[in-house]
């Protein structure tokens, strides 16, 4: 149960995050979360988004660099240590953690952490061994974040 | 195909012969008809006589651009300005531009040289070249027009810029030869993909790129884009325009149209001639022009020449692609790099476009050198160690190939400045 997420190279110029965000919002498309990772020279934002076709192809349209590639939401309790037990199946699973983001749902219950691990099947099937609830797609479409 | 088979596969002896006595001609021409040179050549005291062998031109003075901007606007024309029916002069991005005067004869024979350029790439009456030089005082235009014109085939003088509508008259006209500059014919390539048109299946077989200088890897791009055989044209306005050189089907040097052109090779440093297959500065002298000849012009382009019978059939001279411009030589912390060292390493990167910018800062008493390229889908990845490594990549290959450190800025699509003419690849803010 991968969900596909969308990257975004961004200059180091004014105004660009917002340029892209704009595009997106122009096109009604729908940020379910949102990172970005910060060198002194570019940055990448990384998007879990309603559409990821559409939103590839306005944003190219306006010559951004585009890429689309996978990666895991689990849901984990919006209390101390929600997180770090699923972090704890994947190192003692050996999977490699590249970078993780995540959100809070309306109803604040639950948070939603999107998780890049270098071998995405891995990371599934560790965190699946590990009984913890990966969410679908669909799940992540139905999370309302207005 | 040989545009002037008397010309181009003349004998060795016969070309010698040939070129005295034109070399013998102008000098007098020049001695007589321009106080410049006039005042040279009485000040080293020699006298148009004094040519006696074709060596006998190491006793003649050289001419550089400074003399040639010194003279602005008509100082060094041999001819009453009502004799002259034509001018060009360079940009003039350095300074004053230089003017070049060309007669009715000139111009008779610009289109006889560019005729023979446009035949090494196969156009013949039935041809459609399109002219995507930029018609005005540059000379890419009216150089390739005339050409174009003496072969008879049909030119369509579209001149540099608006590329959605070249597009549509490449395929429209069915246009067969393209002549533009090789960073425009890339251009043109990537917005044809990025529009969806299929270059395969457009008639285009060739084009005639020069004017900026090139590397085979940018040949390697243009012939598989562009589905057509590229070709390098050499010229500069000073000594006639596009016309000078040409490269033939064999794609290993351009013969020189050394019976109107006499090139020679020196040390830059010491000023000396150095032999046959040595790189140097090319010096060139015009044989047959009338308007303005220039006697020992220093081109600062850096080449070397070749002799022997082509296996294309010529026998004139060949030089090499030219590597180097001492203009745009750039010494970076006391090392000497040439901007296309630096494309070079760039176009061996999959998926790079080559696109990019130098730019030589010193921001503590050091030259700093920065590149600025596109980036590109294959470059791209969601991972920062990624793109890490890919600039890394690059910054090593571009180290292995010039010797110097660099810092690889990747920066957006389409950021980059678009030439339509001569792009700008070098932006120097040091106060040197
Ligand atoms: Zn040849």
């Amino acid at each position: 149960m991968k969900l596909k997420q969308i990257s975004v190279f961004l200059e180091n110029r004014k105004g660009r995050l917002w340029k892209a965000l704009n595009i997106l919002s122009n096109a009604n498309i729908n940020i379910r979360a949102l990172s970005i990772a910060d060198t002194s020279e570019f940055g990448i934002l990384r998007m879990i988004v309603s559409d990821n076709e559409l939103a590839k192809q306005i944003l190219e349209e306006s010559n951004f660099v585009v890429k689309v590639n996978e990666v895991i939401a689990v849901g984990v309790s919006d209390n101390p240590g929600g997180l770090e037990g699923v972090l704890e199946i994947l190192n003692k699973m050996d999977v490699n953690v590249e970078y993780i983001y995540a959100f809070v749902e309306k109803n604040g219950e639950k948070a939603v952490v999107v998780i890049r691990t270098e071998d995405i099947d891995a990371g599934v099937n560790a965190l699946k061994d590990g009984g913890i609830t990966i969410l679908s797609e669909e799940e992540i479409k139905n999370i309302k974040n207005n | 195909m040989i545009w002037n088979e008397k010309a181009e596969c003349m004998s060795e002896d016969d070309l010698k012969e040939l070129q005295l006595q034109r070399l013998q001609a102008v000098v007098k021409r020049a001695y007589e008809k321009v106080p410049y040179y006039h005042k040279r050549f009485t000040d080293l005291k020699i006298e148009p006589e004094d040519i006696e062998t074709l060596e006998d031109i190491e006793k003649l003075p050289f001419t550089s651009k400074t003399d040639l901007r010194d003279a602005y606007p008509f100082g060094m024309f041999a001819v009453d300005i009502e004799d002259i029916v034509e001018v060009h002069t360079t940009s003039g991005t350095t300074g004053k531009p230089t003017v070049s005067g060309y007669t009715e004869a000139d111009l008779d024979l610009w289109g006889e040289v560019m005729a023979r350029a446009l035949t090494m790439t196969g156009v013949k009456k039935n041809d459609k070249v399109q002219n995507s030089y930029g018609y005005g005082l540059f000379t890419g235009g009216m150089g390739v027009h005339y050409g174009g014109q003496k072969i008879g085939a049909t030119v369509i003088p579209i001149s540099a810029g608006n590329t959605t509508r070249q597009l549509e008259i490449m395929q429209d006209f069915e246009t067969t030869v393209l002549t533009c500059t090789p960073s425009y014919g890339l251009y043109l390539a990537e917005v044809a993909e990025k529009e969806g048109i299929d270059t395969s299946k457009l008639k285009l077989k060739a084009g005639c790129f020069g004017a900026e200088m090139w590397t085979e890897e940018m040949r390697d791009k243009l012939e598989e884009r562009l589905n057509i055989s590229a070709q390098n044209v050499y010229g500069l306005t000073e000594v006639i325009g596009p016309g000078v050189a040409m490269e033939c089907p064999e794609k290993n040097g351009l013969h020189i149209f050394e019976d109107h052109f006499y090139p020679e090779i020196i040390n830059p440093k010491t000023l000396k001639p150095l032999p046959e297959g040595e790189t140097g500065e090319l010096v060139l002298t015009t044989l047959t022009r009338e308007g303005m000849p220039v006697i020992r012009f220093r081109t600062k382009d850096i080449t070397a020449l070749r002799r022997g019978v082509c296996e294309c059939g010529r026998t004139q001279v060949k030089m090499d692609r030219i590597t180097g411009r001492s203009d745009d030589m750039l010494k970076v912390r006391g090392v000497i790099v040439f901007p296309s060292q630096i494309e070079k390493a760039l176009l061996k990167i999959e998926g790079l476009e080559p696109q990019y910018q130098i730019i030589v800062t010193r921001p503590q008493h050091l030259d700093e050198l920065e590149v600025q390229v596109e980036t590109s889908p294959a470059l791209f990845s969601d991972e920062v160690k990624h793109i890490e490594e890919v600039k890394k990549d690059i910054e090593n290959r571009i180290h292995s190939e010039i010797g110097l450190r660099v810092t690889i800025s990747l920066v957006e699509p389409q950021s980059l400045p678009r030439s339509e003419g001569k792009a700008v690849r070098v932006v120097d803010k040091r106060n040197i």
